[in-house]
């Protein structure tokens, strides 16, 4: 039994040695010292040979016995320290997570350009084109095709910017409806357009008016179209602009191009209809001008009026801009401030 | 126009109507309304007063010790700095606790030892603005009517206990620039119908207009209707309380019984008159016709006009004495001695009245009423109402009969249309019936057959003339917020982007994303910023009449207004700043008559790309910065292969060795480069880069369908290679001499690495690149990459004279 007693030795001290162990290096070692195959555990064993063939069966699970006991605990102590050696290469990588990120630049959009992408997208939506035109004008398009012949008093109500004669600075985007009314084939399907531009007036710039602004019509020509639909239109790009609850009313008003022309006011955003500054008190903001297009505007891009018919508006991304963030000086849009554009990083 | 309430309530019957409500309803069927002001409140403490007596105070060379009877227990003693204040007088006396329009509180007080227990008020005191207070009244003082009631409440008398509801009429609602205008579209709004007191006139039978005046239009069509009345025996006065009260407060100056009664007529009625002093006229002739070329008339407010065959002239005996609806002359206008009135009520052709107006900056309540229209129907009435009452007013007599050229008659419009054709427009379904009634409230006769109605338009209403109009009408009548709300119910068709129309909003997401930021500059700019930093030949486009020499010339380039944005920030303490703009530019092209109108695309970047953080160290922009940005955009419109870049020292706003001209398909397309730092210097910037891109163009490529090219297989192979040559041999040769000479596995050649300095000659350069090499068919082998390779240090040689390190 002698062997017997060496093995528990032996197992009692390489427990001992391999639960010391510090790092990997030291457990291999340990685990080459007792298990390689020159190691105390073979070496050992060598003397089994002395036994009696009735001890050696015994001698030799026990053998076996310590082997794999030695062979677990070479395994945990093992799984130990590199346990702890990941902990502690873990804690040496910790940084301040407080710390500021590496900065990003990035630009943003001007305002007006949201504006004016969100109206595109509502109607591109519904089946619209975008049509844009140019900005110098004739006269003819800008004024007579729209119903302002020369000398009719409404052309008071726009001041223009001439460059000769018979070209100018377009007042509105309206004149690029007459060409396309000119070019459209009706037998390939109802027109259905916007057109967003900038626009230009002989106004002195203040807080409320700028020589140049922009300005997005829309124009639906089709057979059957109504004034309802028109305010179901309109109904619904006051909601997308400015909430889902607001509500339009229509006024009549004049434009030389529509009849009947209507001003189109939404339920004040801010105070919902109670009467606040932003709407003067009287729970209304005029955001557009609408009407059904004037049939003499259809004869006179060649259109039979009594097939076809519909409807026109226009509104200023500007003013919506204005109303819609607050901004109280128009000439914040063309100033180009950073401090100012920034603020409009943010989409609401 | 400004509307008196209770002038309107001659008309209608507004009681139980609160005028804002009254307000509301005008603007929601047809008229926008601007302003409603209300009786004046603040001001009840303002009462009637005589002044009993009024003691020069003898430390002061103005003021006056006064006692007014102002119906309280005893009178009341006031210190009054007015010149014109005097015994006997009714006046207008503001007692203790009152508030004035202009802020002043009234209170018991003391000046140089006299109790002054109230003020003695002048019109502008009370709100009035200087240019309606009658001209004897605007240096003190107003005094009352003598039979004013001592103690009552002023307001009645000079009319602050009335609202005024202002009015913003449209072009095409000139019927409701005259109160029985308004009359009517109110009446239509309440379901009344108005109702105007009859005009009678008195005529003295002995005595005939044709004993006066005869007149003649040598062109009907400039003159369709010119009438005209004689009054005698007038004497002009002031004009009564009544009549000041109703011209001051909408916004009129009281001048003498004769002009006062013109505007009240004109206000009434829309008809704008002009009186002549008879006595001035020359000739029993008056002859309308053009003026002739250099003629000459001195207009009221004493200019003398030159004037053409634009105008329309009024003449006596052949000399102009009035300017047709616009301006009388200064020679037979009417004044305090005038005793026989010639009296006006004509119809003028609108664009010439506009034209004359217009050209000789003459705009007036006159000349835009003719500008506008005006009811035809009611021209003799208004001449009839207006020379009785200022016969009435001057105790004078009216001669009998009117001189009148009428080369027109009034008449009613009819308008058929079928009611099928009102339901199609408005969405709705009216009946016959109900479309009767609206056009009855409006005053508008109808007849209907079972599809059809026709209606009957008084001259009244002369903007109604076709089908579209009583159209409008109905809509307004029955209210635009009842109609219902719907959705064309057209096909549909989905609607998209152009293609040019989403590279833009591509464009613009990815400058964003590259760190610059957009902005909107003016198109309009001086005539030297509109040409700077373009390309283009030749002078701006330039407005013919400019408002500023700031916005005179249509720009050429997008830079200057980009570099003003940059100028800005920089001046606030903006150290980087990084902007693009997409917008038009326009070139005047001699041979079109429009000037080509280009979109362009443009950036600015000035500082830093990283600003100094905790971690990195600052990186300034520069040249390459901005042509990384347009090489990714190339890649983004998938045009890079077909971009190249030329240096450039031609443009004199660029840095002469840092600019490049773009070039696509032969063309030069755009410029980057950084801005000359003598310019930079000037605008307080530091190293500045620009580019600018006529994007037309490139936006408008139709792009090759993107056809995916498999990852490659097989793995390639790479050669470094460095050799030093001249500094002045440009990367884009040596790129070009190596794919020409580098084989067909070649793939790619990236530059990493660019020296000058120790241990190379001067003038010289080393550069090193890195050479990948692939076949997508097979693994390539290494004697054929090496064999490739050989050739291409070969070429680079040869070519360059270049060192292999
Ligand atoms: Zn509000």
């Amino acid at each position: 039994m002698e062997m017997e007693k060496k093995l528990a030795t032996l197992l009692e001290k390489a427990k001992q040695e391999i639960s010391e162990a510090k790092d990997l290096k030291e457990i291999e070692n340990l685990r080459i010292k007792y298990l390689g195959k020159k190691g105390e555990v073979t070496s050992l064993l060598k003397g089994m040979k002395d036994l009696s063939p009735k001890e050696r069966p015994v001698i030799g699970k026990k053998a076996n016995e310590v082997r794999d006991a030695l062979t677990v605990i070479l395994s945990e102590v093992k799984g130990k320290r590199e346990k702890e050696k990941l902990e502690k290469q873990l804690a040496e990588e910790t940084i301040d997570v407080t710390l500021p990120g590496k900065s990003i630049t990035t630009g943003q959009p001007h305002v007006m350009t949201q504006i004016i992408e969100e109206i595109e997208d509502l109607f591109l939506g519904m089946g619209y084109q975008i049509i844009e035109g140019t900005e110098v004008e004739t006269d003819y398009y800008n004024f007579e095709r729209v119903n302002l012949p020369q000398n009719h008093p409404a052309r008071d109500m726009q001041d223009t910017f001439y460059i000769t004669s018979e070209l100018l600075l377009r007042t509105h985007t309206s004149p690029v409806q007459a060409r396309i009314l000119e070019k459209h084939d009706f037998t390939k399907g109802p027109l259905k357009m916007i057109s967003p531009g900038k626009v230009y007036r002989r106004d002195t710039d203040d807080a409320t008016h700028s020589h140049q602004f922009h300005q997005i019509e829309g124009l639906v020509i089709d057979e059957n179209i109504t004034m309802a639909d028109l305010k179901g239109t309109l109904e619904l790009l006051a909601q997308k602009m400015f909430g889902k609850e607001r509500e339009i009313r229509l006024r009549p008003s004049y434009f030389p191009f529509t009849e009947p022309s209507v001003e189109v006011d939404v339920s004040c955003f801010k105070c919902a209809g109670k009467g606040c500054r932003v709407c003067k008190q009287t729970g209304w903001i005029e955001i557009l001008g609408a009407g059904m297009t004037h049939p003499h505007v259809l004869e006179m891009s060649g259109i039979d009026s009594n097939k076809y018919g519909g409807f026109a508006f226009g509104m200023g991304p500007d003013r919506i801009a204005m109303l819609k963030y607050g901004v109280n000086d128009i000439r914040n849009f063309y100033l180009n401030d950073q401090r100012f554009l920034e603020q409009f990083k943010r989409k609401g | 126009m400004r509307v008196s309430v209770k002038w309107l309530s001659e008309y209608l019957d507004l009681s139980g109507i609160k005028p804002v409500d009254l307000a509301d309803q005008i603007t929601l069927t047809g008229i926008e309304v601007d302003d409603v002001s209300l009786p004046a409140v603040t001001l009840e403490k303002v009462v009637v007063g005589e002044v009993l007596t009024a003691e020069k105070m003898p430390d002061s060379d103005h003021l006056k010790a006064t006692m007014v009877e102002v119906g309280e227990e005893e009178p009341v003693s006031i210190v009054c700095g007015a010149p014109n204040v005097k015994v006997g007088q009714k006046v207008i006396v503001a007692l203790p606790g009152v508030k004035l329009p202009n802020g002043l509180k009234i209170k018991k007080s003391k000046l140089r030892g006299v109790k002054s227990n109230g003020m003695i008020c002048s019109l502008q005191e009370l709100g009035f603005s200087d240019s309606v207070v009658p001209k004897k009244a605007e240096e003190g003082i107003y005094i009352l009517p003598e039979d004013a009631k001592i103690g009552h409440s002023v307001l009645p008398y000079i009319g602050l206990d009335d609202a005024y509801i202002e009015l913003d009429i449209t072009p095409n609602r000139a019927d409701a620039l005259s109160m029985r205008g308004v009359g009517y579209e109110v009446g239509a709004i309440l379901s009344q119908k108005p109702s105007f007191p009859e005009v009678t006139v008195t005529e003295d039978k002995e005595d005939k207009v044709e004993n006066y005046i005869s007149v003649s239009v040598e062109d009907e069509k400039d003159a369709p209707v010119y009438k005209m009345r004689v009054i005698k025996n007038l004497k002009v006065n002031e004009s009564p309380m009544w009549l000041q009260r109703k011209l001051m407060n909408v916004g009129i100056r009281p001048i003498d019984t004769v002009v006062d009664v013109t505007n009240y007529i004109m206000l009434e009625y829309g008809q704008p008159l002009h009186a002549f002093d008879y006595d001035a006229l020359e000739s029993k002739r008056i002859d309308v016709r053009r003026a002739h070329k250099n003629e000459s008339l001195v207009t009221l407010d004493d200019q003398t006009r030159k004037l053409n065959q634009d105008n329309l002239v009024i003449t006596n005996g052949g000399v102009p004495v009035a300017l047709a609806g616009v301006m009388g002359g200064l020679n037979t206008h009417v004044t305090e001695d005038t005793q026989t009135v010639a009296l006006e009520a004509a119809l003028f052709e609108s664009s010439v009245i506009r034209k004359t107006a217009q050209s000789l900056n003459l705009r007036s309540e006159s000349s835009s009423r003719f500008e506008k229209g005006l009811n035809t129907a009611t021209i003799e009435e208004a001449l009839d109402h207006a020379a009785q009452l200022i016969a009435d007013l001057g105790s004078g007599q009216v001669v009998s009969g009117v001189a009148k050229v009428e080369a027109i008659q009034p008449k009613d419009k009819k308008v058929t249309l079928a009611i099928d054709k009102i339901n199609q427009a408005l969405g709705t379904e009216l009946v016959m019936d109900e479309v009767v009634q609206l056009m009855d409230r409006l005053g508008f006769e109808t007849e209907t057959s079972t599809l059809t109605l026709t209606v009957t338009v008084p001259p009244r209403r002369w903007d109604i003339a076709i089908e579209a109009d009583i159209i409008e009408e109905v809509a307004r009548m029955y209210g635009y917020n009842r109609l219902p709300s719907t959705l064309p119910k057209s096909e549909s068709i989905p609607g998209e982007l152009t293609p040019k129309q989403r590279r833009i909003r591509e464009t613009q997401r990815f400058m964003e994303g590259a760190g610059l930021s957009q902005t909107i500059s003016y198109a309009l700019t001086t005539n030297e910023k509109a040409k700077a930093f373009s390309r283009h030949e030749g002078e701006p486009v330039s407005l013919d009449w400019p408002m500023s020499e700031e916005h005179q010339a249509l720009r050429m380039s997008l830079l200057s207004g980009l570099l003003d944005n940059v100028q800005y920030n920089v001046a606030r303490q903006r150290k980087s700043v990084s902007f693009y703009e997409i917008g038009r530019v326009f070139h005047a092209d001699s041979n079109k008559k429009r000037p080509d109108e280009l979109t362009h695309l443009a950036g600015a970047m000035t500082g830093s790309r990283i600003e100094a953080n905790w971690q990195e160290n600052e990186q300034n922009v520069d040249f390459y910065t901005a042509k990384g940005i347009l090489e990714e955009w190339f890649i983004l419109m998938g045009i890079e292969e077909e971009i190249s870049y030329a240096p450039t020292s031609a443009y004199e706003a660029f840095h002469p060795g840092r600019t490049a001209e773009i070039i696509w398909k032969n063309n030069v397309v755009g410029l980057v480069g950084q801005l000359h730092p003598l310019l930079a210097e000037e605008r307080d910037l530091k190293e500045t880069y620009l580019f600018e891109i006529d994007v037309d163009a490139l936006l408008d490529v139709e792009k090759d369908t993107l056809i995916h090219v498999p990852t490659p297989k097989y793995p390639g192979t790479s050669r470094d290679i460095a050799f030093v040559v001249d500094e002045a041999v440009l990367n884009d040769s040596i790129l070009s001499v190596m794919k020409q000479n580098g084989g067909k596995a070649l793939k790619t050649i990236k530059l990493f690495d660019l020296y000058q300095g120790q241990n190379i000659e001067d003038n010289k350069k080393s550069m090193a690149y890195n050479l990948v090499y692939q076949n997508p068919e097979a693994t390539l082998k290494e004697e054929e990459v090496t064999k490739d390779f050989e050739m291409l240090k070969t070429a680079l040689v040869e070519t360059f004279h270049a060192e292999i390190r």
